[in-house]
């Protein structure tokens, strides 16, 4: 073989590795969703936190390659580092550890104070059931209904806990879908709020929250645990590390912990977690009808959890004494997104009375839906598991 | 601190202790085979009585060190110890091992230094590492036929109790597998065949949501009217009077904010000193680990 000979093989050889020689229409379709999600984080604001790893992770997953070649780069190549990296999605343990920093995050007092608030967090989860009725419709079997619906939780986390137990095969498309509705949320919730409330309504004024002790906060994740997860031990898992970092927060002598779990260990997860859930999503696994079918769910899921939050308040409404009306527009935050729902509640009541401050009503079933939608995660896999 | 080492040390023990049962405890006999005539052979292409263990846990367990007797009565060194160092005495979640009851230990780890009876009730024994705990025990009938096993009718479930196998359906032999073979997921398909809708789901999981989170709610609604009234009755020790209920709810966040602030206006009435920076000399202990001389690297030579 003369010199170039060898040249020109060994150049054919490198360019049937080469991402143009692999790349697929479906690969480009990808990639525009990739820098769509990047495009909607950086000029939009939409959940930065969560769309530029997902977005960037969906270009890492979709940069085309020899997949015969055994080059230990893709994701589902077992050894890859984006392999390694994706045990924490596919083995379930990145979302426990976030709700770790979720729970040395959230400050529990508006539920504490007032205790009411949770049946909110409770009565959005209607969204997941209608969606799992509808899927059930369109379908899917009971186990991948489950996983699909619980999108109406609005809880990334969660949706990839539920999704990596009973249909693993869905958990891109879960994930990518939970995610962006949950971005979604400042557009898909308020028109929703005003159609389902009227004007009076939208400004009653509700009462200052109690001081909460600081034994009460300290009660709230140890009692929570207790009373949850015997009724759902399946959402252990999660339960007990949302409780955990709560405690941390709360008791006043770990403050070291919870800041690591709340600052760099959150930080790092959510970091692993956006990439890897968003490289999972390679275009031959992606582009299917049934991720269009799970997005459709997903924005329904969405809209009659919210729906369901609103209309419970005014339900609730009916049975309180004057004086003690709920403005039903925290019904909307029941939906777990934290703190998004709360502040598109508050947002929606200043618009109508600029006294009028719900922010710190609304975290009450914000963080009750985070609790809610981990016993509905809990409770799907104690069926369907 | 020697208190805090033993506390930890103790915790660590019971933590660890409590492990290792756990694990062992969930190794179970699963099915013995006394005569050997026409089914499963050994890696020398022998046929023997044989015992399989099953790990009814969801973790791996290692087994080695365990014993394995057919007469409890014997010393501890007589009986069949598991041997160690051997990576095949790790039983993965759910999985089965066979020993062979062959009579010939030094044949391998799992060819045992007894035999089996035929024609007699054999007792088998398999004892943790202590050579006390049992962990299980089967008395094999003596009416059980060459070719015939005595399996559990669930593999590793205890309460169904025990069935004589013969090879003929239903009732098949199955040496390292599963005594009931799971081919399908029984509640995804209860749910595929009785709730098409979804309705059933919907409101039994519901039932579920609004449980928890209405225990919870009653939980803190009792717990906030204890701490109330633990408020007021050390208010009333304090100001010597009796304190209605209403009056000795704790205050509010926004009421002691707007206190706070009230107080912060009244206290700082200044106008510009706030902006005034004062600059404090700090002043530190001389130490060889705060000194620059020591932290500085010397000038590479040329």
């Amino acid at each position: 073989m003369n010199s170039l000979d060898f040249l020109s093989k060994n150049l054919q050889n490198f360019w049937e590795f080469t991402g143009f020689a692999n790349a697929t229409p479906e690969h480009f379709v990808m990639l525009a969703v990739g820098l769509l999600f990047i495009t909607l984080a950086i000029k939009k604001n939409f959940e930065p936190l969560l769309l530029v790893p997902i977005g960037f992770g969906i270009l890492v997953g979709n940069i085309p390659f020899k997949l015969d070649a055994g080059l230990e780069v893709g994701i589902y190549e077992e050894g890859s580092v984006l392999n390694i990296l994706y045990d924490g999605v596919s083995a379930g343990w990145y979302p426990p550890l976030i709700f770790l920093g979720i729970g040395a995050m959230t400050d529990f007092t508006a539920l504490i104070a007032n205790p009411k608030l949770m049946l909110i967090g409770a009565a959005a989860q209607f969204g997941i059931f209608g969606a799992y009725i509808v899927a059930m419709f369109l379908g899917f079997a009971p186990d991948q209904a489950g996983a699909i619906a619980i999108i109406g939780g609005a809880d990334g986390p969660t949706a990839i806990f539920l999704s990596s137990k009973l249909a693993p095969n869905l958990m891109g498309a879960i994930a990518v879908s939970a995610y962006s509705y949950m971005a979604l949320v400042p557009l898909i919730q308020p028109p929703i709020m005003r159609l389902l409330t009227t004007k009076k309504e939208r400004v009653i004024k509700m009462k200052p929250a109690r001081a909460v002790s600081q034994n009460e906060k300290i009660m709230f994740p140890i009692v929570g645990l207790i009373l949850t997860c015997f009724v759902v031990p399946t959402a252990l898992p999660l339960l007990g590390m949302l409780f955990f970092g709560n405690l941390l927060r709360e008791s006043g002598v770990t403050t070291r912990l919870a800041k690591t779990a709340s600052n760099a260990l959150n930080d790092i997860i959510v970091m692993l977690l956006g990439l890897t859930v968003g490289a999972s999503t390679q275009a031959s696994e992606f582009l299917t009808w049934d991720t269009l079918k799970i997005f459709f769910l997903g924005a329904m899921a969405f809209i009659i959890a919210s729906c369901s939050g609103v209309l419970f308040v005014k339900l609730f409404n009916l049975f309180l004494p004057k004086g003690k009306k709920i403005n039903p527009l925290i019904g909307n935050a029941g939906v777990s997104a934290v703190p998004m729902s709360a502040r598109i509640s508050n947002n929606i009541g200043l618009e109508y009375d600029s006294s009028n401050y719900l922010l710190m009503h609304a975290m009450g079933p914000n963080v009750a839906g985070v609790i809610g939608s981990a016993v509905a995660a809990g409770a799907l896999l104690g069926f369907l598991g | 601190m020697n208190k805090k080492i033993l506390t930890l040390l103790l915790l660590i023990t019971l933590g660890g202790a409590t492990i290792f049962a756990q694990g062992r405890k969930g190794i179970c006999i699963n099915e013995v085979m006394v005569e050997n005539d026409s089914n499963y052979v050994d890696d020398y292409g022998m046929r023997h009585a044989w015992i399989e263990l099953f790990n009814s846990t969801y973790g791996t367990v290692q087994i080695s060190t365990m014993y394995l007797t057919d007469d409890k009565s014997k010393a501890k060194e007589e009986y069949y110890t598991i041997p160690r160092a051997d990576v095949n005495t790790k039983i993965p979640p759910r999985q089965h091992v066979v020993f062979w009851a062959d009579g010939e230990p030094n044949k391998g780890t799992f060819h045992l230094s007894f035999k089996l009876k035929p024609g007699k009730t054999n007792t088998i024994y398999l004892i943790d590492s202590d050579g006390l705990t049992l962990i299980d025990s089967v008395a094999v009938p003596a009416t059980l036929k060459a070719g015939q096993t005595y399996a559990r009718k669930e593999d590793g479930v205890k309460a169904k109790g025990w069935e004589v196998r013969d090879g003929s359906n239903e009732k098949y032999i199955t040496p390292s597998s599963n005594n009931v073979i799971l081919d399908k997921n029984e509640k995804i398909e209860g749910f595929r065949d009785n709730d098409t809708t979804g309705g059933f789901m919907t409101v039994m999981a519901m039932l579920v949501v609004f449980s928890s989170l209405l225990l919870l709610c009653l939980s803190f609604y009792l717990i906030g009217q204890l701490h109330a009234g633990r408020a007021r009755k050390k208010k009333a020790v304090a100001t010597g009077k009796e304190v209605a209920p209403s009056a000795a709810s704790l205050d509010s966040g926004e009421e002691i904010a707007a206190i706070c602030m009230a107080l912060h206006e009244h206290l700082n009435m200044h106008d510009k000193e706030d902006f005034v920076l004062t600059i404090n000399k700090v002043k530190r202990t001389y130490s060889p680990w705060s000194s620059k001389i020591y932290s500085l690297r010397e000038t590479p030579k040329r």
